[in-house]
């Protein structure tokens, strides 16, 4: 039987977690992500789908553009997570410490969340403006915030685990955003219907199961499916355990 | 208190540390010399816990670095080779995230960064941006951090280096008053160093042992003094090689 030392773990992930907030707000980046995430997603949202003109009282227009936002926001809320310990010597410090690595790992993880949290927190302008508009679908929205919230942890942890290959931020995001495109085009009707046209309509639909959109427009529709969630969680620890796979690479001697 | 178990490292077909063997006691101040390249910081990795030895072990207060890491570590503070620090921190907050990553206790935190901060002598600076301080405040906060659990066992890679020489009296006083209580392993190729700090001195080369004495019988054994021993024990390998 495997013991999971619990008390490690926590030391490190509450550590990492307080360090990474710490990063993120003494420096401008947090309210530099957070200020352009709300304005892109306003413009998007506003001009190009025409929000307010469709007059209807739902927040399909806005929820559509997250997939596609996130794609490129998570990986540069990210890139820096572990890239940035090998740039300055300081993944030495934290493997040096006694704490364990998951630990770590899902509390630099965390933080970026917290970070995307507040983001999604600071749309609920939006949420009033459609009450206004009429009588809202409250309860799916707030099933949609959830899984917005819950896709956001998807893609972070892509970034988060990507940005453990290299010691450059940069190389990161981009890394990190090929991915996540990969992960969004794939529920794409046009990318999955290419798919199912070359290798028959299975492998179009096979193919768009392994698609951020394609669970996140269930969750859109109002529908809670346990596909969908496990989908994200079961993501999310194989991102965290290629990441611990990366980062542990560096104990065997990998710069 | 501290001891290596035929550790050894190899890169690729490199072999950086080859069946380093050697205890330390309580009270001993070792002074761990070589060459560049000799081997001297993959031990240190290895006895910290960064890296993971191909083979053999180290035990610390008992616990293995191998099978026991985390307790092995707890027993541990690490300066590593230029002090890498975050440099967006305060000292005061980088050293609340070591004591928080350390596991101390939330009333013990408060005293033991209060305690390192006089021990490194480092209170002027305190409340300023680590990237904002000179070397030799930043080695000294790595130092202060290294010492936030107050561990019995210290590794300490290249302490004084870029200090001047008040810094460098201030740190050689700090180990001196420490030494007592704690093993402390000082890798340095400093050589002014270590007749004012150890007690014993290990030359590794090619990382292995070539010779285990205390400063004075090492310096002792040529006419020149601790440079020309340690010239001569490099000399003598070169020509084997």
């Amino acid at each position: 039987m495997i013991a999971i030392d619990w008390s490690g773990t926590l030391t490190g992930l509450r550590a990492a977690w307080r360090r990474e907030i710490s990063a993120y707000f003494a420096t401008p980046l947090a309210y530099v992500f957070v200020a352009i995430f709300l304005l892109v997603l306003g413009i998007f949202t506003w001009d190009l789908s025409r929000f307010f003109d469709t007059g209807a009282a739902d927040l399909a227009p806005f929820f559509y553009w997250h997939p596609w936002l996130f794609m490129m926001f998570m990986p540069a809320l990210a890139m820096r997570l572990w890239a940035e310990e090998a740039n300055q010597g300081t993944t030495e410090l934290l493997l040096s410490l006694p704490v364990n690595l998951p630990g770590l790992i899902i509390g630099k993880l965390l933080a970026a969340w917290t970070v995307a949290a507040l983001a999604l927190v600071l749309t609920f302008p939006w949420w009033i403006a459609v009450n206004i508009l009429g009588p809202a679908d409250n309860a799916a929205i707030a099933l949609t915030y959830a899984m917005s919230l819950l896709m956001a942890g998807g893609y972070l942890a892509i970034g988060a685990a990507v940005s453990a290959l290299t010691r450059s931020a940069v190389l990161a995001f981009v890394i990190g955003v090929l991915v996540a495109f990969v992960l969004t085009a794939a529920g794409w009707p046009l990318v999955s219907g290419a798919v199912a046209d070359l290798l028959g309509p299975s492998a179009g639909d096979a193919i768009a199961q392994f698609s951020f959109l394609t669970h996140f427009e269930t969750a859109q529709r109002g529908v809670l499916e346990l596909r969908g969630l496990a989908f994200y969680f079961g993501f999310i620890a194989l991102c965290i355990a290629l990441n611990t796979l990366f980062v542990s690479h560096r104990r065997g001697g990998a710069q | 208190m501290l001891d290596l178990q035929n550790l050894r490292k190899a890169f690729d077909d490199h072999v950086a540390v080859a069946d380093l063997s050697f205890q330390l006691n309580k009270g001993e101040v070792l002074g761990f010399l070589g060459q560049n390249g000799a081997g001297k910081s993959t031990t240190m990795r290895m006895v910290s816990g960064v890296l993971e030895p191909d083979a053999g072990d180290a035990l610390i207060n008992g616990h293995s670095i191998v099978s026991d890491r985390r307790r092995a570590q707890s027993q541990i503070g690490y300066l590593p080779e230029g002090a890498p620090l975050y440099r967006d921190m305060t000292p005061v907050t980088f050293l609340r995230f070591m004591a928080d990553a350390h596991g101390l206790p939330r009333s013990e935190r408060k005293n033991a960064v209060e305690r390192v901060i006089a021990d490194a002598r480092i209170a002027s600076v305190a409340g300023k941006p680590i990237s904002a301080l000179s070397k030799g405040y930043r080695r000294r906060v790595g130092l202060a951090a290294a010492l936030i659990h107050d561990p019995p066992v210290l590794l300490l890679d290249e302490p004084t280096d870029g200090l001047d020489p008040v810094q460098k009296r201030a740190v050689r006083a700090l180990v001196a008053r420490m030494a007592p209580e704690k093993s402390i392993v000082i890798s340095t190729h400093t050589l002014d160093e270590v007749p004012a700090m150890c007690s014993r001195v290990i030359v590794i080369d090619q990382g292995q042992v070539v010779a285990d004495q205390t400063p004075k019988a090492l310096a002792d054994s040529r006419p020149g003094g601790l440079e020309e021993a340690f010239i001569a024990l490099a000399d003598s390998r070169e020509g084997g090689a």
